[in-house]
């Protein structure tokens, strides 16, 4: 699905990507993790297109994404910080994105699982930081593409909303879906993925499965397995 | 690109700000006129008005909204659409929005007024296309800065800081050079210099529609025969039309190579 | 001045009168005995009256060298048919009244003129109308003499083969009233002509001046207007001219100026409006002239002083808005300006006595840069000078130190409207 090749992105003096590899294959669910300020993030944009990186190359679904945006088409993707026009409504926002995309969507199954239906006419300048998250969670979640990337999905959420979005992942999952999802909350991504990618330094540490993260790092649970990942490369 | 202008274009016009440009110039427009009784002169207080006001105007608000539509932009940038579209798309926008803003708001005025019965409807015709390449030219080079500045405080500085240069500094300048090189023939210096910055360019082609050109003596009349005839005339839109292009260009060149 | 020119016309007139019970009338009409002007002045006796009914006269050259009164009944038309001169008139007392004269001939040696008065006194031309014409009225070294409502209408395209509407040469004690000249070269041109009277004429839309005095001297003129004429009134060499109540406006054009005076000395300006014009008044080596309740409104320059011009007086004269008010292309002042009325005045009065309490400095910086560099005038609005200006306001560095109204008034002085 996903095959990035040797990729190295500068901001300024900051190296933030030094030669990342990686594969992802189609179908699963896919957990990029990483201290803050890893690179988790420009990785994501640089297969959004939204960073161009200073070298390698990135391939979705066959083709190389360079100075290409059609692919984007076949992406869904869940910003980190859930920033919008504040002088739209919910309503006008939600069919702002349809209308750019020119997609059919079903807004209303989702509206509804997010009790979203008395904010619609609110303008998104007055809503909440979690009730805002929820409107990101619609507009990612109401298309139907194949890759589906979720940056920091669970900020702000309440429990019982990070219930319907754990359920949402596992449905797109098992329609076949390929989703990348980066996250802090170590039980969300231990309940989850499938596999479990790990950055450092712009540099991918370990790639695999949660039970072979705790096997390399012999430890039981995840939180405790990341933290020694950091201090065996360390020693490495 | 069409629907990201529609987009920005209606988010804009709804806005406060608009409303507010719209006012002063309808209100600037009826004050002018009643307070005159006499279009020329209207003309010619507008004019005053305009190449500071308008590039002005056309500077701030496009810094200002590029820094504040940031949220919007980096949604887009994660939709399925081109890279250019989005920021020319945004550029037509605030431009298209402010133009019209000022042609409505100097025109309804003047047409209640009953301008298509008076003389002066090719100096307003003018007026208004001078006006309306002034926003699009400096709301231009303004998101040119806003995307080469992260920082909004460097970024409304350098805008307003071309905005002093063009509208002031450089006639310093160019009033130096003159005093200094009296002793050489200046008239093409003084072409060349009046068409290199869009505010003077504009401030002569309309002055030189007017009565008062008259005051412009020798070197107004070199300034007649070259504007006055056809080829001066394209000469003067081709470079306002150019200094509408050429930061489109780099807007659009420049976008396509940033990091969000 | 002019009681003695108006005794003189009674006198003038009297004589007439008593001649004229001696004298016989002669009809002159396409049915008459007498069908041509000619053939009636050559049968004419001195003193007589040609009656010319109405008709058409294809005559020039027509030469009146007696005492002779030419009367047109519902104007008479004479077509020179551009053969040249059509009237010259070479005896005293010959009158002219109620003739059309059309079609002077156009020479570039001589200068044909529809009426030619040649070495004589006591001439009387009025409610005569001249079209399609070279020279109008030419007064050759002939005095006392009177032009009176005549209608001069031209259609001079080009400054080389135009004449001028009313001119006089080498003529003295002439009075010049209620004409209208239009579409000539100068509409009234004076050369070596002393005690003219100048009232009531109306000169536009003329190629060159509108009126224009060279070498001569105590003339004066009233209540003329000068509109829209190729340059406006010239002043040039003469000596106490005395100009009051005119009107000079609309001289639009980059050379157009209301009035221009060169070489000119103890003139007194008083009570003209100058409106409109792209410099109100062009003053060059002119020493010791009053100005006077003028009103000099929405003109580029009012006053563009050139050259020495010494012990010059402005005062309650009104400026009202004009882009520049004075321009001096020197540092040095010797005139004065006192009491005048300047509509871009800020200053206040605290006092109330009507004067304002700070001086008004009339010469703004960037018509003094303009004066040294005339190309800087492209830079006309611009901001950067609006910007200049407000600084030299504040604290004047290039602008002379003495030039300034000290007491400028709070309100504008003698609205005429």
């Amino acid at each position: 699905m996903i095959e990035i090749k040797d990729l190295h992105k500068k901001f300024g003096k900051n190296q933030v990507l030094s030669g990342i590899d990686l594969e992802i294959k189609e179908g699963g669910i896919f957990a990029i993790l990483g201290p803050n300020g890893s690179g988790k993030t420009t990785l994501i944009k640089s297969i959004l297109g939204m960073v161009i990186p200073n070298k390698g190359n990135i391939i979705v679904a066959g083709n190389s994404i360079k100075k290409t945006w059609k692919y984007r088409e076949g992406i869904d993707y869940l910003p980190q910080i859930a920033n919008f026009p504040g002088n739209l409504r919910v309503r006008e926002l939600i069919r702002m994105i349809k209308d750019l995309r020119r997609r059919s969507a079903d807004e209303d199954r989702l509206i509804k699982m997010f009790k979203l239906e008395p904010f619609l006419d609110k303008k998104l300048s007055t809503l909440s930081g979690g009730t805002k998250q929820k409107v990101n969670i619609v507009l990612t979640f109401m298309f139907d593409s194949p890759l589906i990337i979720l940056d920091e999905p669970t900020t702000g959420l309440d429990p019982a909303s990070l219930i319907h979005l754990k359920r949402l992942i596992q449905e797109e999952k098992i329609k076949g879906k390929t989703i990348l999802i980066t996250s802090h909350i170590m039980q969300f991504v231990a309940e989850i993925a499938d596999t479990i990618v790990y950055i450092l330094e712009g540099k991918i540490y370990f790639k695999g499965s949660v039970e072979e993260l705790k096997a390399k790092t012999k430890q039981t649970d995840l939180e405790h397995a990341i933290a020694a990942i950091t201090t065996t490369t360390d020693h490495a | 690109m069409l629907k990201i202008l529609k987009y920005s274009f209606f988010d804009l016009i709804r806005s406060r700000w608009s409303y507010v440009y719209f006012l002063f110039y309808l209100l600037l427009g009826f004050v002018l006129l009643f307070l005159n009784n006499d279009v020329s002169k209207a003309v010619i207080t507008l004019m005053n008005i305009i190449i500071v006001l308008v590039p002005l105007i056309g500077t701030i608000f496009g810094v200002m909204y590029y820094y504040n539509s940031k949220e919007f932009t980096e949604l887009l940038l994660a939709q399925p659409i081109k890279r250019s579209s989005i920021f020319l798309g945004q550029y037509l926008g605030v431009a298209g929005s402010l133009a019209l803003s000022l042609i409505m708001g100097l025109g309804i005025p003047f047409i209640l007024y009953g301008l298509f019965q008076s003389d002066a409807i090719f100096d307003f015709t003018l007026l208004l296309v001078t006006g309306g390449f002034l926003t699009f030219i400096f709301t231009a080079l303004s998101f040119n800065i806003a995307l080469s500045n992260e920082n909004r405080i460097k970024g409304f500085g350098y805008a307003v800081l071309l905005w002093l240069f063009l509208a002031v500094i450089y006639d310093g300048i160019f009033l130096m050079s003159l005093v200094v090189f009296k002793e050489y023939p200046l008239d093409t210096f003084s072409l060349a210099a009046t068409i290199l910055n869009p505010i003077d360019l504009s401030r002569i082609l309309i002055l030189l529609k007017l009565d008062i050109s008259a005051l412009l003596g020798y070197t107004g009349a070199v300034f007649k025969q070259f504007f006055g005839n056809n080829i001066g005339l394209v000469i003067s839109i081709a470079m306002l039309s150019l200094w509408t292009i050429l930061p489109v260009l780099r807007l659009s060149h420049k976008s396509k190579r940033k990091d969000f | 001045m002019s009681a003695y020119t108006n005794i003189l016309f009674i006198v003038f007139c009297l004589v007439l009168t008593v001649q004229r019970s001696f004298a016989n009338t002669i009809p002159i009409c396409v049915d008459c005995e007498i069908t041509t002007i000619t053939e009636g002045v050559s049968v004419a006796m001195e003193y007589d009256t040609l009656l010319i009914n109405k008709g058409v006269y294809k005559e020039f050259n027509i030469l009146i060298d007696k005492p002779l009164t030419l009367l047109g009944q519902d104007y008479p038309i004479i077509d020179g048919e551009d053969k040249g001169e059509i009237i010259r008139i070479i005896s005293d007392h010959v009158t002219l009244d109620g003739l059309f004269i059309i079609n002077v001939g156009t020479s570039y040696t001589s200068d044909y003129a529809a009426i030619r008065v040649v070495k004589s006194e006591h001439f009387l031309i009025q409610n005569v109308v001249l079209e399609k014409l070279f020279f109008g009225i030419y007064l050759e070294k002939s005095s006392q003499g009177r032009i009176f409502h005549n209608k001069i209408i031209g259609d001079a395209i080009d400054e080389y083969n135009s004449g001028n509407g009313i001119q006089l040469w080498h003529s003295h004690n002439v009075e010049v009233d209620r004409n209208i000249v239009r579409g000539v070269r100068d509409g009234i041109y004076l050369e070596f002509s002393d005690n003219i009277t100048i009232n009531n004429n109306t000169s536009t839309d003329n190629l060159r001046y509108g009126l224009h005095f060279m070498f001569s001297n105590d003339d004066v003129y009233t209540n003329n207007t000068f509109e829209n004429n190729g340059a406006g009134v010239a002043v040039m060499f003469s000596k106490r001219i005395k100009m009051y109540k005119n009107n000079f406006r609309k001289n639009w054009g980059t050379a157009s100026y209301g009035m221009l005076l060169k070489e000119i000395n103890d003139a007194e300006i008083k009570d003209n409006i100058f409106e409109e014009n792209t410099i109100g008044i062009n003053i060059e080596g002119s020493n010791r002239i009053t100005y006077t309740k003028n009103d000099f409104v929405s003109n580029g320059w009012a006053v563009k002083v050139l050259g020495a011009c010494y012990a010059n007086t402005f005062s309650q004269n009104n400026f009202l808005y004009n882009s520049f008010d004075i321009s001096y292309n020197s540092k040095l002042n010797d005139n004065t300006f006192e009491q005048n009325y300047w509509s871009d005045y800020t200053g206040y009065d605290l006092n109330k006595d009507g004067i304002g309490d700070v001086p008004y400095r009339p010469v703004k910086l960037f018509s003094y840069i303009v004066n040294r560099t005339p190309e800087t005038i492209v830079l006309l609005r611009s901001l950067f000078m609006d910007i200049i200006d407000f600084s030299e306001k504040v604290s004047p560095i290039f602008t002379p130190d003495n030039l300034m109204d000290a007491n400028p008034l709070m309100k504008r002085q003698y609205d005429r409207n």
